[in-house]
């Protein structure tokens, strides 16, 4: 029995790492779904572009510990969400030497994000009030 | 209608956008977390680019940045259901239209309240 649909990718059989990363993409997928949009609705719609200064940021968007926490879950979760997503496409039209050096490309470059996005939400100074 | 026929019409629509708009979001997201590390390693220099996304140019790539996002981010929610209720999949055409109309209900005023500030030059 074939238990296809028609956008998402199959479930691999057989168990293993494989499987949990399908899984944890559609995990990674509801959770981004909250805070993506909310996100994208909170840096677009409630306040424009123009007012998100890197003083304001300092002051008000960063200025408390629950906002940053929020922040750095949705990080997590987009580098994991993006990064695999972009494995499937690779996996999908590139094979051997080419598709292995890219995965590990990927796999890089998503080190070095989580790093960068992870330092700045963790060492921004709080305002002194 | 036949060149969308390789698989079946709205199916393989629904999957080509959600791979593209993957990738673009994917592609955005290397320039987001670039751009606000720069907020902590050089403020100035993040500025300057604030004042990009805030220019004509910027505000439509948003828009377009934001359309990727909530159409991958909708027909996500279709992939989930079909995944978990496989009967559902019967539906599958029908639950990519409704994709579309809230799309369009959502998209349609957010566009308009992140372009306005082009032709009423008001912030």
């Amino acid at each position: 029995m074939s238990t296809t649909t028609r956008s998402g990718r199959a479930k691999p059989a057989g168990g293993g790492w494989e499987l949990a990363i399908w899984y944890l993409i559609r995990l990674s997928g509801l959770g981004l779904f909250v805070l993506a949009l909310a996100h994208y609705s909170i840096t677009h719609f409630v306040f424009d572009v123009t007012v998100q200064e890197a003083d304001w940021i300092l002051d008000e968007r960063w200025g408390s510990l629950v906002w940053r926490t929020v922040d750095w879950l949705m990080l997590t979760l987009v580098i994991f969400h993006s990064f695999m997503g972009v494995r499937t496409v690779v996996g999908d039209y590139t094979r051997g030497g080419l598709r292995t050096a890219l995965t590990m490309g990927l796999y890089g470059l998503a080190l070095v994000l989580f790093a960068m996005g992870t330092m700045v939400v963790a060492t921004l100074p709080f305002p002194v009030k | 209608m036949r060149y969308l026929q390789y698989r079946g019409g709205e199916g393989m629509l629904a999957w080509a956008l959600h791979r593209i708009s993957g990738v673009a979001v994917w592609a955005f997201i290397l320039l987001h977390v670039l751009d606000i590390w720069l907020v902590g390693a050089n403020p100035d220099l993040y500025n300057e680019v604030l004042a990009l996304y805030a220019s004509p140019v910027g505000r439509v790539g948003e828009t377009l940045v934001g359309a990727a996002l909530l159409y991958h981010a909708l027909n996500g929610l279709r992939i989930i259901v079909m995944d978990f209720w496989p009967s559902t999949t019967v539906w599958h055409k029908q639950l990519w239209y409704a994709c579309w109309v809230v799309f369009f209900a959502v998209g349609i005023p957010g566009a308009y309240i992140i372009l306005s500030p082009i032709w009423t030059g008001a912030h």
